[in-house]
């Protein structure tokens, strides 16, 4: 065996390796995270923060009027957004996910075409379904007057404008969840179902009974998923119903919110970091935790059952 | 069983309505990127009356479609290069050599997984600023690496860590250097675990709106997502031609989705599972 070559060149290589990927890391992701937690404390003068100012931005965003009322508005959106995606969304990608299961003839099609709104970009999906949901030309409404049903402006009427969003969220990525669960479920023993099945479980026994809490992993995912795409939404409402969440902030959620008061809405065109950063940092912290807490509950259910 | 034929059939009939109601949208998306105005208007269900390429023409002339869409492959092209290439050698560093500072520079990578990079979009946007990277596809391909390596890292660390020691050490009685060993021995072997990183980061970045919206503002520099909407509000009252560009921009991947379809679902959900 040859010698061993110096130690010093065995660092410089490993040194090299690591080089490129802990620089990027460092520059883009380690170094702007810890400023935003400082920049939020700042009053900030065009893109440079200028001058401490302790808590006020915090205090602006959860309690001045100006701010406060968005943001709890806001805040509330978000939040039936995600109870509605649960039970919309997840609940038919949990139904979906069963009737895959049973590997009928034609369940690798029926996968790959439940998948395939996913791969599309919220920016294609969101302006099909704006013209679709269209009162003048869109097909919803032409297709409800098939049947006598004189169609609404969905996404011009204050009452109806953020459930066409979800469902448009929904229709975009129930595969998702759909395929997680499947996955889930292909997990149990053929064994386990097959005792069931033995037992008298029929399918509405089986999928409440017998599966759901053997797939309680997947679940975890698919909810904590959910939370934090809910509480990030931003890219559909910003294309169906623009950085203020029109009509009249029916629409109106965190992430366009921040958006706004981070970069500007096209009508002010001011710029806010310190604002913008106090509010980052409240929901960084607010999915941080909620995440955290909701993850311990969930896998403490999951080893329970 | 009694009764398992007429329940099997309930659940293709629910699977073919589901099958229906994700796929009869985008089959009126493509057909009436053929149509005009007062087709559109008028019998909104039917076939194009001719598949005359007339909207996709104008797209192709009179808007910069083609160059958001160049935009969008280099990007994404970029950014998928630098992941992978930093990816393995960060993952090859951390898998393959005993060190000290291991265990820490794993933990780095991975708590990237944790980060959700959007919210640290101030500060990004004024370092981009500081390092004159505002408005630059580079800007934007940095970013895109910074968000796609913690997974990649964590893949292919995973995966390099399974190969046998063996490999390495005939290599090196050999006399091969380090640098041989792995791009000759080691990292070809590699090669699923490159590409399950590499998908599971193309389609996030592909379809990314956020970043460009923030980051890009000269028209020429636009990625498709991004151009889409300046197109969208320049044609809005010309639904076919809206329907063309919403047809194209979803054509390069939803082909590739068709044809790798089991490698991007694996890649997609494995993400999400990890």
């Amino acid at each position: 065996m040859k010698p061993r070559r110096p130690p010093w060149r065995r660092g410089l290589w490993i040194a090299f390796l690591l080089a490129p990927g802990l620089a990027v890391m460092t520059l883009f992701v380690a170094a702007p995270l810890l400023s935003s937690f400082r920049y939020a404390f700042y009053n900030f003068h065009g893109v440079l923060p200028d001058t401490f100012i302790g808590l006020a931005n915090f205090r602006d965003i959860l309690l001045d009027p100006t701010y406060a009322d968005t943001t709890w508005r806001a805040l509330g959106h978000n939040a039936i957004v995600f109870a509605a995606l649960m039970l919309t969304q997840n609940g038919l990608a949990y139904l979906i996910a069963f009737a895959l299961l049973k590997a009928l003839p034609g369940h690798r099609i029926h996968q790959v075409i439940v998948f395939l709104p996913v791969v599309l970009s919220a920016v294609i999906v969101g302006f099909l379904w704006k013209l679709f949901l269209h009162p003048l030309f869109g097909i919803v409404n032409a297709a409800l007057a098939l049947v006598g049903i004189h169609g609404l402006p969905w996404l011009g009427d204050e009452r109806t404008a953020l459930g066409a969003i979800i469902f448009t969220n929904a229709w975009h990525w129930v595969g998702f969840p759909a395929l997680i669960f499947l996955a889930g479920m292909q997990r149990i023993s053929k064994e386990t179902l097959e005792a069931a099945r033995i037992d008298g479980a029929d399918d509405r026994v089986l999928m409440t009974r017998i599966i759901w809490p053997l797939v309680a992993p997947s679940a975890t995912i698919v909810v904590i998923l959910t939370f934090i795409g809910s509480f990030n939404w931003f890219e559909l409402p910003y294309v169906m119903a623009g950085a203020t969440g029109s009509p009249g902030g029916a629409t109106d959620v965190l992430g366009l919110f921040f958006y706004r008061t981070a970069f500007g809405s096209a009508s002010s065109g001011l710029q806010d970091f310190g604002h913008g950063s106090a509010l980052a940092v409240l929901m960084f912290l607010f999915l941080a935790i909620v995440s955290a807490l909701a993850l311990r509950i969930l896998r403490a259910r999951e080893i329970e059952t | 069983m009694k009764g398992e034929p007429i329940k099997n059939g309930l659940i293709q009939a629910l699977l073919a309505l589901n099958a229906f109601v994700m796929l009869y949208p985008l089959f009126v998306m493509v057909m009436s990127a053929f149509k005009s105005n007062a087709e559109i208007f008028d019998s909104p269900f039917s076939l194009p009356a001719s598949f005359a390429l007339t909207n996709a023409a104008r797209m192709w002339s009179d808007t910069s479609f083609m160059l958001y869409l160049l935009n969008s492959v280099i990007v994404t092209a970029a950014s998928l290069a630098l992941i992978v290439a930093f990816g393995t050698m960060a993952a090859y560093a951390i898998a393959r050599y005993p060190f000290r500072l291991s265990a820490l520079v794993s933990m780095f990578f991975l708590a990237g997984l944790m980060v959700p990079l959007k919210l640290a979009i101030i500060p990004l946007f004024i370092q981009l600023n500081a390092l004159g990277l505002i408005d630059t596809r580079a800007g934007l391909v940095l970013v895109y690496t910074a968000m796609g390596l913690p997974s990649a890292v964590f893949i292919l660390t995973g995966f390099l860590r399974t190969l046998p020691a063996e490999l390495e050490e005939s290599a090196r009685i050999e006399g091969a250097t380090e640098l041989r060993t792995m791009l000759q021995i080691m990292l070809p072997l590699a090669r699923p675990a490159m590409i399950i990183a590499a998908i599971q980061n193309a389609v996030p970045i592909w379809n990314d709106f956020f970043f460009p919206l923030v980051f890009i503002s000269s028209d020429r520099l636009k990625t498709l997502p991004q151009g889409l909407t300046v197109f969208m509000g320049e044609y809005n009252t010309d639904w076919g031609v809206l329907f063309a560009g919403l047809t194209l921009a979803a054509l390069p991947i939803s082909l590739l989705y068709i044809a790798l379809s089991r490698q991007f679902i694996a890649g997609l959900t494995q993400g999400a599972i990890k």
